[in-house]
């Protein structure tokens, strides 16, 4: 989050996200079949869209893939237990290694989980996961010398849902 | 959501799943930019699109909203589920639309999903709601920083 106010979408900006959100018309004239489906004008259509798009309501307009088909069947939630005072230096390094694709601060839940700093990893074999985490590892406790206390990382063995998100107006 | 196999792909079949993870551009025939780019037809990306679309190759395509941004909230979320319980509360969390995905993942915290809401109230609203239905605490676990990336998937 940034900081801007929130931009509350009207009446027509939702009724054009709630069209959208079981996904684009795969049309030769996508947003024209969309403002067919709307009875809208075209223009219209453009003209929210691309405001929705400027005011980062809309993040890109863009496929879903699925990871496993595209042959990253390794999903592995790598979580740390980080010193509070070098999480946020650590956590903007480890954001910065190619594997990870999320990077986030999160609350702990003591005693049952201890660690405040996950970083997404994926990769084709989980034993590429296991090496990309152990090298950041190792290069985390000779750049921040004691910050980190312990690792490990929860690898995914099921989807059990992936629809993205619906909007819940 | 069943587990697929790795799919097989041809070499149009990897740059266009690398190009359509970019932003379509908002003008009329957004899916001939993409096409012109490749060095093939409009037709052709959007025959391949629908393919991946009903193989399930792609999940979705279409905008990607990011409801913090209207005032909303994300929230990744864990539970502990008894392993006989498994797949009963599996069913009835997917049943709530705030629940966007959801993994398995092998911990005593063995369910992990991420809620979405369009007011910032949805989201423990819809975690009390999950426990009361299936009877089991739910662990929030709200992002208070994220520290910037951008991965798109190399297929």
């Amino acid at each position: 989050m940034n900081g801007e106010a929130p931009f509350v979408p009207d009446e027509r900006d939702r009724a054009l996200m709630l069209a959208t959100q079981e996904g684009l018309p795969l049309a030769v004239r996508p947003y024209h079949a969309l403002a067919e489906r709307l009875g809208w004008a075209p223009e219209e259509v453009f003209a929210r869209l691309a405001r929705l798009h400027a005011v980062g309501v809309i993040r890109r307009i863009a496929a879903a893939p699925n990871h496993y088909a595209l042959g990253y069947v390794a999903n592995g939630m790598s979580v740390w237990d980080v010193d509070d005072e070098r999480v946020d230096e650590l956590g903007q390094w480890l954001a910065a290694q190619g594997e990870v694709s999320h990077c986030y601060r999160r609350p702990r839940a003591l005693p049952l989980w201890r660690y405040n700093l996950f970083a997404m990893f994926h990769a084709r074999e989980r034993v590429e996961v296991e090496r990309a985490v152990a090298s950041v590892a190792a290069l985390l406790a000779a750049r921040f010398p004691g910050a980190v206390r312990a690792h490990e990382v929860l690898f995914s063995s099921r989807i059990l849902k992936k629809t993205g998100v619906r909007l819940d107006f | 959501m069943r587990e697929r196999r790795p799919a097989t792909l041809d070499d149009l079949d990897r740059q266009l799943l690398w190009a359509l993870q970019d932003d379509l551009p908002l003008c009329e025939r957004p899916f001939a930019v993409l096409a012109t780019g490749l060095g093939v037809s409009e037709e052709e990306v959007l025959q391949r699109l629908r393919r991946y679309l009903a193989e399930g190759i792609v999940t979705r395509f279409g905008p990607f909203f990011q409801v913090e941004r209207m005032g909303g909230a994300f929230c990744l979320a864990a539970m502990a589920v008894p392993e006989e319980r498994f797949d009963e509360v599996t069913v009835a969390v997917g049943a709530f639309p705030q629940v966007a995905h959801n993994y398995r993942r092998e911990h005593a915290l063995n369910m992990w999903f991420v809620l979405a809401a369009t007011r910032p109230e949805g989201i423990v609203e819809t975690a009390r709601a999950i426990e009361n239905a299936v009877s089991l605490p739910v662990w929030l676990f709200p992002k208070e920083r994220e520290y910037f990336v951008r991965l798109r998937l190399r297929p």
